[in-house]
C-alpha cells in the first residue's frame, strides 16, 4: 500500500489519498492520470492492467486501487 | 421524419395513447416496431444495415458469453486443484478465444461504416494524390449508422470484457441499436446504463410523462426559435466565403456556436424528454458546457456520451495495450520519469482524437479540427503546472473576475475551433479565420451589413432574446431542475409559463413546427 500511496502522491500531492473515497467521481484523477498510474502501477507490482479494469469502482480510493492489484496478482 | 414534423408529433401521440393503454403489457414491443417504422419512413432500404449489425453483435455476444460462461464452470470446477500459472494461462485462452469473435464482430460493423462513410473520402484522396481519376460511388448514408454502430459496437466490448452479460433476445436487443429517440444524434448509451429501464413495465406517471413533454418543449424552442433562426444567416456567410470575410467570419463565429448549441442540445433535449415520457432513462449529454474554465472540462461538459465511448473504446485500450506499455518503458529510460511517461499519454490521445475527429465526418476540416482539439489539449497539460503555481502564487482561483476570464476563454477557443465545422476545405477555413484580422472590416458588425445576410433586425432581437433566456436557464439549474423549480409554483403560474412557451414555438419558430427547414446538425454525422 506504501508504494502505491507514493505512486498516488507523485501525481496530485495536494491530495490526501488515504482518506479520500471519491477520486473518480470528485473528478481528482482524470484519464490522463489512470492511464499514467496504469503505466506506473504496472512497472512496480508486475500485474497487467487492461481497459476493462478502468472502471470507476476500481479507481475512487486508494484502497479500490490497491484492491485491484491484489485481485490482479491473485 | 424530423423530430419537429407534425407528422413526428402524430407518430408519438399514437405511440404515447398505445404504450401506456393497450399495448401496456408488451411495451418494448411496441417501442420496438415504433424504431424499426421510423427508420423505414427515413428509407427502408436503410433496415437492411441496422438488421445486419444487431444480427452480428447479437450472433458474437451469445457465443462470447457461451465461452465466458463454460470457462467460469470450468474454473470453479477445479478451483482447489488448479495451479495459479495454469489457471493465468486458462484465462488468457479463454481470452483469446473470445477475442476473435470480437474482431469479427468489429471487423464487419466498422467496414460498414467506412464503406458507406468514407469510400468517397478515400476516392477523393487517391484522386488528388495520383490523378488516378476514380469514379465516385454512390451509396446512400444510412440514417444515424455513426452513433448505432458506436452503441452497438460497445455492447459488444462490454460482452467481451465481462462488463455486461449478453441479451438472449433479439428483439430487446434489436431495440438496444435501433432505440428511435437516440437513433440518429445519440446519446450513445451503453448496454448496462439503457437496459435497466428499456425493457421494465411502466406504469403511467403523470409528474414523469409531463416532465418529459415540458424537456420536449423546451427542445422545440431551443430548435426551432433559436438554431433555425440562425441557420439562415450562417448558411449565407459560410456559403460564399469570397464575398463574406473578416467581420462577417467573426460574427458567423458566434452565430455557429450559438445554432451549434441550440440544435444539438435542443435535440437531446427532444431525444430525453421523449425517453422521460415512457419511463426511459437515457443518459445527459451535455452539463451546461459553456460555463467550463478549461477546454478539458468542456469535453467532460459537451457531449458527453461520445467523449466517455472514445475514452472507453479507444483511448484507454491504447494507453494499456502491451505496444505503449513497451513503448512507455523506453520513453522513461530515453527520457526520464517526468517527460518519458507523459509521451504515451499524449501518443494516445493523438489517435484518440484523430478517431474522434475523422467520426464526426469523411473531410480533412473533421480531421484537423481533432487534431486541434488535441494540440490545445496537451499544451492545456504542459501549462497546467506553470497556471497552478501562478494562481496559487497570486490566489487567482477564487477571485470572480478571473473566473470568467477562464470561462470566456475556453468559450473562444471552442467557438474558433467550430470554425472547421462550417467550412467545407482547411484551406478556406484557416483563410477564413485569419480574414478576421486582416480584412480591416469590422465595421460590418455595426453598420447594418449583418442585416443582408438572410436575418432581419427583428431576427437579431429574438436571438438575443433566446440566448438571454438560455442563459438564464443555464444559471438557474445550477442551484436544480428549472422543471422541478417550476413545479413548485401555483397552477395558474406554470399554465401561464408553458403556455407562452407553446405560443412562442408556434409564432416565432421559424417556419413553424412541420417546415423541414433545417435538419439536426447532428443528423450528418
Amino acid at each position: 500500500m506504501e508504494t502505491l500511496l507514493e505512486i498516488l502522491k507523485g501525481l496530485h500531492p495536494e491530495v490526501d489519498f488515504e482518506s479520500e473515497d471519491g477520486l473518480i467521481e470528485n473528478m481528482i484523477l482524470d484519464s490522463f492520470d489512470i492511464v499514467t498510474l496504469v503505466a506506473e502501477i504496472s512497472d512496480k507490482f508486475d500485474v497487467e492492467i487492461l481497459a476493462e479494469h478502468l472502471i470507476p469502482e476500481n479507481f475512487n480510493s486508494a484502497e479500490a486501487i490497491y484492491n485491484l492489484i491484489q485481485e490482479l496478482e491473485d | 421524419m424530423l423530430f419537429t414534423s407534425y407528422e413526428f408529433i402524430g407518430f408519438l401521440a399514437i405511440l404515447f395513447l398505445l404504450y401506456y393503454t393497450v399495448c401496456r403489457k408488451m411495451q418494448w414491443g411496441l417501442l420496438l416496431v415504433a424504431s424499426y417504422i421510423f427508420y423505414a419512413v427515413a428509407n427502408p432500404l436503410y433496415l437492411v444495415y441496422i438488421c445486419l449489425t444487431t444480427l452480428t453483435i447479437y450472433g458474437c455476444g451469445i457465443v462470447m458469453q457461451g465461452i465466458t460462461n463454460s470457462s467460469k464452470a470450468y474454473l470453479a470446477s477445479v478451483k482447489d486443484t488448479i495451479e495459479k500459472s495454469e489457471k493465468k494461462q486458462y484465462k488468457a485462452m479463454t481470452k483469446k478465444r473470445k477475442r476473435r469473435y470480437l474482431v469479427l464482430c468489429l471487423v464487419i460493423n466498422f467496414g460498414i461504416l467506412l464503406g458507406v462513410k468514407y469510400t468517397n473520402f478515400f476516392i477523393a484522396n487517391i484522386n488528388n494524390l495520383s490523378g488516378a481519376g476514380l469514379t465516385f460511388v454512390n451509396i446512400a448514408l444510412p440514417l444515424g449508422i455513426s452513433f448505432y454502430t458506436l452503441q452497438a459496437v460497445s455492447y459488444v466490448v462490454d460482452v467481451y470484457r465481462e462488463a455486461t452479460v449478453a441479451e438472449n433476445n433479439l428483439g430487446k436487443l434489436a431495440l438496444f441499436v435501433s432505440f428511435f429517440p437516440q437513433l440518429i444524434q445519440g446519446p450513445i448509451s451503453r448496454f448496462g446504463d439503457l437496459s435497466k429501464t428499456l425493457y421494465i413495465h411502466h406504469d403511467f406517471d403523470s409528474k414523469t410523462f409531463f416532465f418529459g413533454l415540458q424537456r420536449i418543449l423546451w427542445g422545440f424552442f431551443k430548435k426551432l426559435v433559436i438554431a433555425d433562426r440562425v441557420s439562415a444567416g450562417v448558411l449565407t456567410i459560410i456559403g460564399d466565403s469570397n464575398r463574406y470575410q473578416g467581420g462577417y467570419v467573426l460574427a458567423v463565429l458566434f452565430m455557429y456556436t450559438l445554432q451549434l448549441y441550440a440544435d444539438f442540445t435542443g435535440g437531446i433535449d427532444i431525444t430525453i424528454g421523449i425517453a422521460q415520457a415512457l419511463g426511459i432513462e437515457v443518459k445527459e449529454n451535455f452539463n451546461r458546457p459553456y460555463f467550463s474554465k478549461t477546454l478539458k472540462e468542456y469535453w467532460r461538459r459537451w457531449h458527453i456520451t461520445m467523449c466517455e465511448w472514445f475514452r472507453n473504446y479507444v483511448f484507454y485500450p491504447v494507453s494499456t495495450s502491451k505496444g505503449l506499455q513497451n513503448f512507455t518503458k523506453f520513453t522513461r529510460k530515453t527520457f526520464g520519469d517526468k517527460v518519458g511517461r507523459r509521451i504515451p499519454v499524449y501518443l494516445a490521445s493523438l489517435v484518440t482524437w484523430f478517431a474522434t475527429g475523422i467520426w464526426h465526418g469523411a473531410s480533412w476540416n473533421f480531421i484537423v479540427w481533432g487534431l486541434a482539439n488535441w494540440l490545445l489539449l496537451m499544451i492545456g497539460e504542459e501549462m497546467e503546472g506553470w497556471s497552478d503555481g501562478l494562481n496559487e502564487k497570486y490566489n487567482l482561483r477564487t477571485k470572480t473576475g478571473f473566473k470568467v476570464f477562464r470561462v470566456l476563454r475556453t468559450f473562444l477557443l471552442v467557438t474558433a475551433l467550430n470554425l472547421f465545422d462550417c467550412y467545407q476545405t482547411v484551406g478556406e477555413t484557416i483563410g477564413s479565420f485569419f480574414s478576421i484580422f486582416t480584412a480591416g472590416n469590422l465595421s460590418v458588425l455595426t453598420d447594418g451589413s449583418l442585416l443582408e445576410v438572410g436575418l432581419s433586425a427583428a431576427d437579431f432581437g429574438m436571438l438575443i432574446v433566446g440566448v438571454i433566456v438560455l442563459l438564464t436557464v443555464s444559471l438557474i439549474q445550477r442551484k436544480g431542475s428549472v422543471r422541478e423549480l417550476i413545479a413548485t409554483k401555483p397552477y395558474a403560474a406554470r399554465a401561464a409559463i408553458w403556455g407562452i412557451l407553446i405560443v412562442v414555438i408556434l409564432i416565432f419558430g421559424t417556419y413553424g413546427i412541420g417546415y423541414d427547414s433545417a435538419q439536426f446538425i447532428y443528423n450528418r454525422f
